[in-house]
């Protein structure tokens, strides 16, 4: 599992073999795309794009948690495309013999200390975390942005006592927004999504980034069509979109 | 009336249940295969799901998941809070249901509609509605943090707040239909004979639904034992301090569903075993 992790990160956006324009796939056809829900804003964007050059298709999106998108492909649900928010999970579907070819990775998340909007408890750096006075909410370990706070607290040295760790990023951005808790570990990309969060850098972040690996499914009922959308998706149009998203281009 | 001659219109109730059976079986003559087959289709709907729970299940490493602190502490909590919310939800959903069902005030349609608001809107919404009311920054919330110093969110007392928030109103609904099925005149003629209102509540109306108010709390108890969306919005999710088995049942699913389908297996064999237990003590009219 570990050496498909360090596969999957080294990987890239490589030009995945056979791509094309899909024109094996009749006209009037839909790709369905199973993505994590932190890559909701971008993929929509570059959805509508996608479409414009390719007339007669229709990109639909599931977006949700990356383990539980897993989950279902590997009970079989019909999509042509997996993006998942770490590599970890993309494993679990490529061990299971549900990727077409190898999965690349097309971009990274970094984590952020969000706090509510004037940073009411004064948040410098991940240290200031470990005060008990502070009202943390971390994501549970879990998911994978619970894995990537677990890893950043664990390099930097700090023992945190959150609050509560929560199901999803999304989750953990709310209780920051509604002012419930003083601080969060979230991604980049959701601190520039919320309202009233501003956001804190901190070094050890660079360490527990996120790769997002995507990859074409074995099941896929639009394999060209799959393809095109991860050539699409790595090219240097879509990797604007995703940094002005506040993701790390690859 | 001499023995031996009972009169004819008086006969003993055993006979005349066994004449309506006889009369039942006779005019059925069939049997009641329009009601028998979506019965059974309804029954296996529900079931199947489970069966699909035991096929699924790693039996083999089901005592050791089962020995892990984190599956009692989380069992324990989702007992103990599910009771609690059940023991609120009676406390202030009884008489909710009585002046429902028993006064006549302006508005009270629209009361009953908002009672029932929380079954409707997704548990999720409700979590967010009672950080917004009793969180820290909340419209209630706010006072009790600078004035007591106290905050509910995060606490098992919110925990059980989001069991109340769900299930009072299933509570209520019973008990409600429980008070209007029931017989006013015995309450009328106990006021006649003096009783005061208070007594005649506590002596008269609460006996006639006691079923229905032992129904309602089992109800409730099943709602509170399940809740999942208000909890985790509002309480949050922490070991031992407010994840309760569906919350851990979510999460476990996120990286094992085997442990899931463990951890909803206790879940359901408890609850089943409290409900059967329950059923043959105290609510054998339900």
């Amino acid at each position: 599992m570990l050496v498909a992790a360090a596969l999957a990160a080294l990987a890239g956006c490589a030009p995945v073999d056979g791509g094309g324009a899909g024109g094996a796939d009749s006209p009037g056809r839909t790709l369905t795309v199973f993505a994590a829900a932190s890559l909701t804003g971008t993929f929509e964007e570059l959805g509508e794009r996608f479409e414009r050059d390719h007339p007669g298709t229709e990109v639909e999106f599931g977006f949700a948690g990356s383990s539980q998108l897993a989950a279902q492909i590997n009970e079989g649900a019909p999509a042509d495309v997996f993006a998942s928010a770490d590599a970890r999970t993309m494993d679990s579907v490529a061990e299971a013999g549900n990727t077409a070819g190898e999965p690349v990775v097309f971009v990274r998340n970094t984590l952020e200390i969000a706090v509510p909007r004037g940073n009411p408890a004064g948040i410098t750096g991940l240290a200031d975390l470990a005060d008990p006075g502070v009202a943390v909410a971390l994501c549970a370990e879990e998911v994978p942005c619970g894995a990537a706070a677990a890893q950043a607290l664990d390099a930097a040295g700090v023992r945190v006592t959150p609050v509560s760790l929560e199901e999803d990023v999304k989750a953990a951005l709310t209780k920051v927004e509604l002012g419930e808790v003083d601080a969060a570990l979230v991604y980049r990309t959701d601190v520039l999504a919320g309202d009233a969060v501003e956001g804190i850098p901190f070094d050890e972040a660079a360490g527990a980034a996120n790769d997002y690996p995507i990859a074409v499914l074995a099941e896929a009922p639009h394999p060209g069509l799959a393809r095109d959308w991860v050539d699409w998706v790595c090219s240097a149009d879509a990797q604007r979109v995703f940094r002005d998203a506040g993701f790390t281009a690859r | 009336m001499t023995p031996g001659s009972p009169p004819a219109e008086a006969a003993p109730p055993e006979a005349a249940g066994t004449r309506r059976a006889a009369a039942l079986r006779v005019r059925a003559g069939r049997f009641p295969w329009p009601l028998v087959v979506p019965a059974l289709i309804g029954l296996a709907f529900l079931v199947l799901p489970f069966a699909g729970l035991l096929v699924r299940a790693p039996w083999a490493s089901l005592g050791t998941r089962l020995l892990l602190p984190e599956v009692r502490g989380a069992l324990w909590l989702s007992l103990t809070t599910a009771t609690a919310a059940t023991a609120v939800s009676v406390l202030l959903g009884v008489p909710l249901a009585w002046l429902l069902a028993r006064t006549a005030f302006p508005g009270r349609r629209l009361v009953r509609a908002l009672v029932t608001v929380p079954m409707v809107i997704p548990p999720v919404v409700g979590g967010v509605a009672l950080l917004l009311a009793l969180g820290r920054r909340g419209l209630v919330g706010g006072y009790l943090d600078a004035w007591f110093g106290v905050s509910l969110p995060f606490t098992p007392a919110a925990v059980v707040l989001a069991q109340v928030f769900v299930a009072m109103p299933f509570l209520v609904i019973s008990v409600e239909g429980a008070l209007r099925g029931a017989d006013r005149r015995y309450e009328e003629a106990a006021a006649t004979l003096g009783a005061s209102r208070a007594v005649v509540f506590w002596r008269v109306t609460l006996p006639m639904v006691a079923p229905g108010v032992a129904a309602g709390a089992v109800l409730a108890w099943a709602r509170a034992l399940g809740e999942f969306g208000a909890t985790i919005t509002f309480a949050g999710n922490f070991p031992g301090r407010t994840q309760t088995m569906p919350l851990a049942v979510y999460l476990a699913m996120q990286e094992s569903p085997e442990s899931a389908i463990v951890l909803s297996l206790v879940l359901l064999a408890v609850s089943l075993g409290v409900l059967v237990a329950l059923r043959d003590r105290w609510t054998g009219a339900l």
